[in-house]
């Protein structure tokens, strides 16, 4: 993985020492809130319900034992015992005091980690897929890309005050794992038929209150152009994005109002005045990002093989979570595991600091080191051999770290909500575990198949709902919590955004009403293999509108 | 009016408090001071802005409450997790 040079390691010391000077003035009251604010949240640190929140960035949801152990340290010395995996690959402490959040910083910079740009109108952590470098089905790694992302946008003077807020997202599979078109940039890479790497450039996807695909609007841009036309972006949207109206400052609404075709023939004008110049790719910086992000030396370890069928057919247990939770590497003799933190009627996302620990541990002793975070709220090893899985499964089961749920309907995302929030408007976490308790049962959930439940507990989309096979929003009706669901969301290659399938439900009625749309889908499915996201885009809404409500009305609340 | 209580969260720590019949920004609501008349209320955001512009405490705000059997309850979900904790089992 990537190592700071010592331009990082200067740049990322002369931010925490800044900002132990501006926490400082401000504790002994030479800086107002109103001042200060900006400051904070330039490093992360937020005013939730009822603490202070520090975000820090995991790069692409990458990082090493190392600097897990320090999250670990860190939720143990400065916050209460554990943290919070995002949907942004990122990690939360719902509970940090302000004077010690410049030792946390100082901390995480000894392991090379920081919370710059993890939140304000800049561009923020650059996420991947999380299966990058390992997966069988990819054209390239998207890590070096993101990573030149992340150095080229770090305090870009001229990016630092966009109109709102600016996410990229890049995968280099067939299959997006990234989520890349939910996103306002989306990069795709692919290879061509000399083996050159493109990108195909999507813009102006996002979630929120105005959910919006994104257009693609160039395809198979050169690797050697690859700032020079984001930078053509970020200047298109940086002149014509509205900064009069929070709500619509987003580079997908200046999408929907320019129109695709307009926005790309500005993006190309202003490439053409950039694309020979200083911001060209060379290859040889572009090779030495590589090289901090190549395979690991994987010996070959055959004997997995047989070892493995052997203990399928010995421990069933080990054989489900094998079968949800291992999927296939480029190399044979290994796969890529997801280690679940969504224990059944547990909260999406959370792991204690005991739990990091032994996850760095493990990572160490059998997976080259390497750990991911995915936006799904798990975490991955990229590289186990499969001769190495049953030890690995034991290590994991006494941490409540083994639950074989990979894509099933307890692997719910959630949003911290209404429980930490301080803009939610109805809480996430406990419906996600009611839900998770309603289908804790294997076999059922075996039977139901492939089916992502993504929960927000307001229109901000933290929890993805848009996206959700089922979507649920909180809302606040009447100074109680109400439950929209929508239904026919996908944030994958064929991404599209669920539709709200009628009026909301209250919190002890949505688990029984998910209930009925899953029943209803294991009726009308066409044979066990044909998913849930299949049948509702063959169906549509209409059965399920009729299982939930009958005849009554279905108006949206 | 509806009753009022005025909350807060601590600069330090950021941990919420309300401001309590002895003049103390407590990290309780049981004994927070409550506002019955604008006047009080007035008083009361007075002390908010005050306590806010000496860096004692940020994002103050007076919020509706009942009593109930003598305890104080918020009339917003939001108000009672804030005084209440997360509903969640956070430790796990």
């Amino acid at each position: 993985m990537y190592r700071y040079d010592e331009f990082d390691h200067a740049f990322v010391a002369g931010r925490v020492a800044q900002f132990r000077d501006q926490v400082e003035r401000r504790l002994a009251g030479e800086i107002a809130e109103d001042a200060f604010r900006p400051l904070r949240l330039m490093n992360g640190v937020y005013l939730q319900l009822h603490a202070y929140m520090l975000r820090i960035a995991i790069p692409y949801g990458t990082l090493n034992s190392r600097q897990m152990r320090m999250l670990a340290h860190i939720a143990r010395k400065y916050d209460r015992g554990y943290g919070h995996f995002t949907t942004r690959q990122n990690i939360q402490f719902n509970w940090p005091r302000l004077e010690d959040t410049p030792d946390i910083l100082a901390d995480l910079a000894s392991v090379e980690m920081h919370s710059i740009q993890t939140s304000g109108n800049c561009i923020r952590n650059v996420t991947a897929d999380h299966f990058a470098g390992a997966a069988a089905d990819e054209a390239a790694d998207p890590r070096p890309y993101a990573e030149i992302l992340r150095q080229w946008s770090s305090v870009h003077p001229e990016f630092v005050f966009l109109p709102r807020k600016f996410k990229i997202a890049v995968t280099g599979a067939d299959y997006d794992r990234a989520a890349i078109q939910v996103h306002d940039i989306g990069l795709h890479l692919k290879k061509n038929d000399k083996g050159e790497i493109g990108f195909d450039v999507y813009v102006g996807g996002g979630q929120g209150r105005t959910p919006m695909v994104a257009k693609k609007i160039r395809d198979f841009l050169p690797e050697e152009d690859l700032l020079s036309y984001i930078t053509a972006i970020m200047r298109v949207y940086n002149l014509y994005g509205r900064r009069d109206n929070k709500f619509k400052a987003r580079i997908k609404i200046l999408v929907h109002e320019m129109g695709a075709e307009r926005l790309s023939a500005e993006v190309e004008a202003e490439f053409n005045e950039l694309k020979n110049g200083e911001l060209k790719l060379p290859e040889a910086d572009v090779e030495k990002i590589r090289s901090y992000f190549a395979l690991p030396d994987l010996p070959e370890r055959p004997e997995g093989w047989a070892n493995l069928a052997a203990w399928k057919k010995a421990d069933p247990e080990f054989a489900r979570w094998v079968d949800q939770n291992v999927k296939p590497h480029k190399h044979p003799d290994y796969g890529m595991v997801t280690i679940s933190l969504k224990p059944i009627g547990g909260i999406p996302g959370d792991a204690s600091d005991s739990q990091m620990d032994l996850i760095a541990d493990l990572a160490e002793e059998y997976a080259f080191d390497e750990i991911r975070i995915s936006h799904e709220q798990n975490v991955i090893f990229p590289h186990v051999a499969l001769a190495d899985l049953e030890a690995l499964y034991r290590a994991l089961k006494p941490a409540n770290l083994s639950t074989a749920n990979n894509n099933l309907i307890t692997d719910i995302i959630a949003c911290p909500g209404l429980d930490y929030c301080a803009l939610a408007n109805a809480r996430s976490i406990p419906v996600a575990q009611e839900i998770s308790n309603r289908f804790r049962s294997h076999e059922r959930q075996a039977e139901i198949g492939e089916l992502k439940i993504k929960i927000s507990g307001c229109i901000n989309a933290c929890g993805h709902h848009h996206v959700g096979h089922i979507g649920l929003l909180g809302v606040e009706k009447k100074g109680a919590e109400l439950y929209q669901i929508t239904l026919g969301g996908s944030a994958d290659n064929e991404t599209s955004v669920g539709e709200i399938i009628g009026r909301g439900f209250e919190p002890e009625k949505v688990t029984d009403a998910v209930e009925v749309v899953v029943d209803t889908y294991l009726g009308l499915r066409l044979s066990p293999q044909e998913t849930f996201l299949e049948a509702y885009r063959r169906v549509g809404p209409q059965p399920f509108k009729e299982a939930l409500y009958g005849g009554a009305s279905a108006e949206a609340a | 009016m509806a009753l009022q209580i005025l909350t807060a969260n601590r600069l330090t720590d950021g941990i919420a408090v309300w401001y309590d019949v002895d003049g103390r920004w407590n990290e309780s609501i049981a004994r927070a001071e409550i506002a019955s008349t604008k006047d009080d209320a007035e008083r009361l955001e007075a002390i908010g802005k005050k306590a806010f512009a000496d860096n004692l405490v940020l994002d103050v705000n007076l919020i509706d409450v009942e009593v109930d059997n003598g305890f104080i309850r918020p009339l917003r979900l939001r108000e009672r997790i804030r005084a209440e904790g997360p509903t969640i089992d956070y430790v796990i």
